[in-house]
């Protein structure tokens, strides 16, 4: 089996925070990392956007974010009955589950790259759309008819924060620049790309590692669900993207979007809007679990059955 | 000669970074006049928070104010955050300089 070699950085984290070395990445380091990431994404995101027209989008974006609301919809019942956990818990998971991780959708575009499968630049609008919905479901569903929730705050800490920031200002940039405008700095934001993803795939194995000790006590189930649950959302992204008529590439990417589950928005936004739920499972599960499978096993399945059922469903 | 020293209240916020947001105006709204505010590590009763990123990080906010605005600020910290978020505060007394500032 052929790893991509970003996916190797994330293993050898992965085993070093298992083997408890005393290899650690300072803070402002992965700080500084996913600020380039995000902006680099937006701005490749942007000069692709710039070669189409953007009303085109409207639609297919309309049905990309409502499919993806059905994903909380979907993950919390069995979370809430299935799994026997508190309400809160069920929720912010679901909530976690529906939004989206950015790290995963650059891995299956460079994994697309490095096969030379095309992808739209342009599914970047799509990631920078998915994060918050899901996070909005999420709240909704822990408050339904109790307790109060400050949607302003809420609102505020998601569309205000850094990935929305960079993504969005970043895909402005692009678009409004072009291809043209955005050569002087493909050195930096292009070039250096994968570089950069693998030193913050070293970090996120690091830091998978220290979550995996929180999964053990949240016992099997949780374990199981952050397996099937990307398994089934990717499957709804196939047909959702069959059904749209996209090509083999964005169907990969759109099934990625909704397979992923956040460990960055997710988590911020509900320690303020559902704090009582334990962050421990559901970051646990989504960057414990759910993001190592779809880097390993995830992504290439994600492809395979895009080719499978490319054609069939339209 | 000693300079003139006045007794006041250092109040010790430390808790997770997820609440910065939500505790700093809360702060200027119990009457604290200012703050510092620094990054954190350590370990307690919700493990190691060893600041990897953002969602095992902890921050250290010290307030130093009158003994009214102290007893406010524990009041609403415990009331607001005790329950669902990982927080310990502290009060003690030390002497300052200005206490007009605080």
């Amino acid at each position: 089996m052929q790893f991509e070699p970003v996916i190797l950085f994330f293993l050898l984290g992965l085993s070093a925070g298992l083997l408890r070395s005393d290899l650690k990445i300072p803070g402002v380091v992965y700080e500084a990392l996913s600020i380039f990431l995000l902006l680099a994404i937006g701005l490749k995101g942007g000069v692709e956007l710039a070669r189409h027209d953007v009303l085109d989008l409207a639609l297919p974006a309309l049905v990309v974010v409502s499919v993806a609301m059905l994903i909380p919809l979907a993950c919390f019942p069995v979370l809430l009955r299935v799994g026997r956990l508190p309400r809160a818990d069920a929720a912010s998971i679901a909530a976690h589950y529906g939004s989206v991780s950015v790290v995963t959708f650059a891995v299956a575009s460079s994994f697309l790259a490095s096969r030379s499968v095309a992808a739209d630049g342009y599914m970047t609008v799509f990631l920078a759309l998915l994060e918050l919905p899901a996070l909005l479901v999420g709240v909704f569903l822990a408050r339904r008819g109790q307790g109060q929730v400050s949607w302003g705050t809420l609102l505020h800490e998601v569309l205000a924060g850094k990935s929305i920031i960079l993504l969005a200002g970043g895909l402005l940039i692009g678009w409004l620049a072009g291809p043209e405008g955005i050569r002087p700095l493909d050195r930096v934001f292009f070039d250096l790309f994968k570089g950069m993803l693998a030193f913050f795939l070293l970090e996120m194995g690091l830091v998978a590692a220290g979550r995996l000790a929180d999964l053990r006590r949240a016992g099997p189930f949780l374990v199981v669900f952050a397996v099937v649950a990307p398994v089934c959302a990717g499957l709804l992204g196939i047909v959702t993207a069959s059904l749209l008529g996209f090509s083999v590439g964005n169907a990969v990417l759109l099934a990625t979007l909704y397979a992923s589950a956040s460990y960055i928005a997710a988590p911020a936004a509900m320690r303020i809007a559902v704090p009582e739920a334990n962050p421990a499972l559901s970051i646990g599960a989504s960057l414990g679990i759910t993001f190592p499978f779809n880097l390993i096993a995830g992504i290439p399945l994600y492809h395979w059955l895009a080719f499978r059922l490319n054609g069939v469903l339209t | 000669m000693s300079p003139a020293l006045t007794g006041r209240k250092l109040v010790t916020i430390v808790c997770e970074a997820e609440l910065e947001t939500l505790l700093l105006p809360e702060l200027a709204r119990q009457g604290a006049h200012g703050y510092t505010l620094t990054e954190a590590r350590g370990q307690g009763a919700r493990g190691v928070r060893d600041g990897a990123w953002r969602a095992s990080s902890n921050i250290r906010i010290e307030v130093l104010c009158d003994e009214g605005v102290a007893e406010r600020l524990v009041e609403m910290l415990q009331a607001r955050f005790y329950a669902d978020y990982g927080i310990v505060v502290f009060v003690i007394d030390v002497e300052v300089l200005r206490p007009g500032k605080f």
